[in-house]
């Protein structure tokens, strides 16, 4: 056959292509809300989190299939994004940067710990929400669930697109991305941008969140830890504040990772993640499509 | 960030615990009469990535000390177990074991119920000279310091170890499986894993199998296994040695099985848990097999199961059993000592002998406090496990 080489390497692209995607998801908040108000929020994977107790709340408890589920966690942790912004980060917005720094990082020790109060440490597993169908092609093998969550990120990320380059709100998110002061002066409401901001955010960090459930099917209050990190890495990676970057960057992040895995270096899989992170803060710390005029949102 | 608060509570368990060592000489000297308690500690899984063995655990050990309660006590005293949640991570456990030994002063701990996490609370016990019985965990290790091959003093056990469940495994993987190669999956954060996969190497390499290959996850971190099954499927071994917990083997044979990989898995006591199966999904986990304590369905278990489920309302699990057993040993053991003092009790346990639990007899090997036992062989099938052999000890 002799295919069998490039067969395992399509089924690593795969692999990476579908981790890849929940990475990009939840990166796509991080640089949105970087891109606004210059904040790295760190509680950003944690709200993930929160979208994805949410959504196996809904599916588990209301009974709810999985779109109207990912509908019903994506608004929960808009407004749970929006609420954060209010309470933690908007008195300090005129602080200095590291203050609102740490308190991104206190946010998220509360909702790591605080949910561990509310639901237990208790893992919980989502009930089996997509037909256990598997599709082969040429030896390579994709499940329902990796279609599903390709898709559902690639509506996600081009309805944001979207949103940001041809409605009046995505006009005054860019507007305030670029001079927060002159867009005040220009009538925009800033809170409310910023506000709206965080509400996207979080709503793509639950879907992501839903995805993951969905897809490897455990759950617990420390799960959004390591992701949060790794779509960081990955924001860092496309050019923070950059939306295509993000998205690119998240997909990169996936495919390395498989790659690594898939030459026989598991073991060197996070530190290869973070090995990027520094190298791209030396080498280019504007990141991949980071630009000297910047296009930011 | 999370590295840093762990290297953080670590610091301040050496600390402490520093600072206990040289601060008292004598502690659980006083209260013993009659009308106080015996308090014995409990540092047990009770949230976490294995949370399911330790509350087992702790249900059969309160089953075990109401039974022996309502008997009138032990040296005409109440059992009361004071429980701490170790939360499944090592570091947590010093803490909870520093917690039990100084501020609750038990006379023993039991506990924990993975190697790690029992490892972990080995420096905090054995400098306060409290005796400490696991019930489950099996790493060689435990109980004898592998720097001078010395048997740690006031470390015991209520299970078999390692080694002898790797061969256990091997030696099933070769004659029942019928398999001349083999791919190995091992947890590289624990103990127990890493045991576990060397002694099944060594034995199954000794049968002339081969070991096509062997790859490496982090368990609690990583959730996606599939670039290291995409590799393993390409080797295309004859089954699969996967020594974790039932948290990430239920993810592995799933996904697994999702890349059309149909070979046999195979693991440890680590599986035993319903959970797998709610993880794994009953059809993924069918052609699967584990070696285990005890069977649910052996009728030297029939009263300790009816006891349990009348108290509980579930059915216990290997770790339930091995929970009670525990129990019943410490318990046999201040019978023998007739006495509290934990240099007497630790007498009583080195020396103790025939010991009939509900999960096969005990008697401890004094040089190695290892119980010899005999161990199963489970097969998964539709959902459930089901009792396949029984394996005696060497």
């Amino acid at each position: 056959m002799g295919s069998s080489i490039t067969q395992q390497i399509f089924q690593q692209i795969v692999n990476g292509l579908s981790l890849g995607s929940i990475y990009a998801l939840i990166a796509l908040g991080y640089t949105m809300v970087y891109g606004i108000i210059k904040l790295i929020n760190f509680a950003h994977g944690d709200i993930m989190m929160v979208g994805a107790y949410a959504g196996w709340y809904a599916i588990t408890v209301l009974h709810l299939s999985f779109l109207p589920a990912l509908l019903f966690a994506m608004v929960a942790c808009a407004l749970l994004g929006v609420v954060i912004e209010r309470i933690a980060y908007k008195p300090l917005r005129n602080a200095s940067r590291i203050a609102a720094l740490i308190t991104a990082i206190g946010v998220s020790l509360f909702l790591e710990y605080g949910g561990m109060l509310l639901v237990t440490a208790q893992v919980r597993t989502y009930p089996p929400v997509f037909p256990e169908t598997m599709y082969s092609f040429h030896g390579v093998i994709f499940k329902y669930g990796d279609i599903v969550m390709l898709l559902t990120s690639t509506i996600l990320m081009v309805l944001l697109h979207i949103t940001v380059q041809y409605t009046k709100m995505g006009k005054a998110m860019r507007a305030v991305s670029f001079d927060k002061d002159a867009a005040l002066l220009m009538g925009i409401n800033t809170n409310n941008i910023i506000s709206f901001t965080f509400a996207i955010g979080s709503a793509l960090a639950a879907a992501a969140g839903v995805l993951m459930g969905v897809y490897f099917n455990t759950i617990d209050p420390l799960m959004g830890i390591i992701p949060g990190l790794k779509a960081f890495v990955a924001a860092v990676l496309g050019g923070i504040g950059i939306i295509p970057g993000a998205m690119v960057g998240g997909l990169m992040l996936g495919l390395i990772e498989s790659i690594v895995s898939g030459l026989g270096a598991s073991t060197w899989r996070d530190a290869v993640a973070f090995l990027i992170l520094i190298l791209v803060l030396i080498v280019k710390p504007s990141g991949l499509f980071g630009k000297n005029v910047r296009e930011k949102v | 960030m999370r590295l840093f608060r762990k290297g953080f509570t670590l610091g301040m368990i050496a600390l402490l615990s520093a600072s206990l060592v040289a601060g008292c000489g004598t502690t659980n000297s006083g209260s013993s009469d009659s009308s106080t308690p015996i308090k014995v500690g409990g540092n047990l899984e009770l949230s976490g990535g294995t949370a399911m063995f330790g509350q087992a655990a702790q249900n059969s050990i309160n089953l075990a000390f109401e039974q022996q309660n309502a008997k009138g006590g032990v040296l005409g005293r109440k059992l009361e177990l004071v429980a701490a949640d170790n939360k499944s991570d090592a570091g947590e456990s010093t803490s909870a074991v520093t917690k039990l030994v100084t501020q609750d002063k038990v006379v023993a701990v039991i506990g924990s119920m993975t190697s790690s996490v029992t490892l972990a609370a080995v420096p905090v016990v054995t400098d306060n000279k409290i005796p400490m019985i696991s019930p489950s965990g099996t790493n060689a290790k435990l109980t004898v310091d592998p720097a001078n091959g010395e048997v740690r003093p006031w470390i015991f056990r209520a299970c078999f170890i390692d080694p002898f469940q790797g061969q256990v495994g091997a030696n099933f993987a070769l004659t029942n499986l019928k398999a001349k190669t083999a791919a190995v999956i091992i947890d590289q954060k624990s103990d127990y894993s890493k045991g576990l996969a060397e002694a099944f190497i060594t034995n199954f390499t000794k049968g002339n199998g081969q070991i096509l290959g062997t790859e490496q996850y982090v368990a609690g971190s990583d959730k996606d296994f599939r670039p290291i099954l995409t590799r393993i499927k390409a080797k295309n071994p004859d089954m699969v040695w996967l020594p974790g917990y039932y948290q990430e083997v239920g993810l592995i044979v799933k996904q697994a099985r999702e890349l059309g990989m149909k070979m046999p898995f195979m693991g440890g006591d680590g599986w035993d848990d319903p959970q797998l199966f709610n993880i794994g999904g009953n059809e993924a986990m069918n052609n699967t097999f584990y070696c285990d304590h005890v069977a649910t369905d052996d009728p030297a278990m029939a009263t300790f199961v009816s006891d349990y489920k009348a108290k509980f309302n579930s059915v216990p699990n290997a770790m339930g059993a091995l929970g009670y057993d525990a129990a019943n040993l410490l318990i046999k053991a201040i019978e023998n000592a007739q006495s509290t003092d934990p240099e007497k009790l630790r007498t009583a346990l080195e020396t103790m002998k025939g010991f009939k639990g509900v999960g096969g007899e005990i008697t401890i090997d004094p040089k190695t406090h290892n119980p010899q036992k005999s161990a199963v062989i489970k097969a998964n099938k539709d959902g459930k496990p089901t009792f396949l052999t029984r394996v005696a000890p060497q």
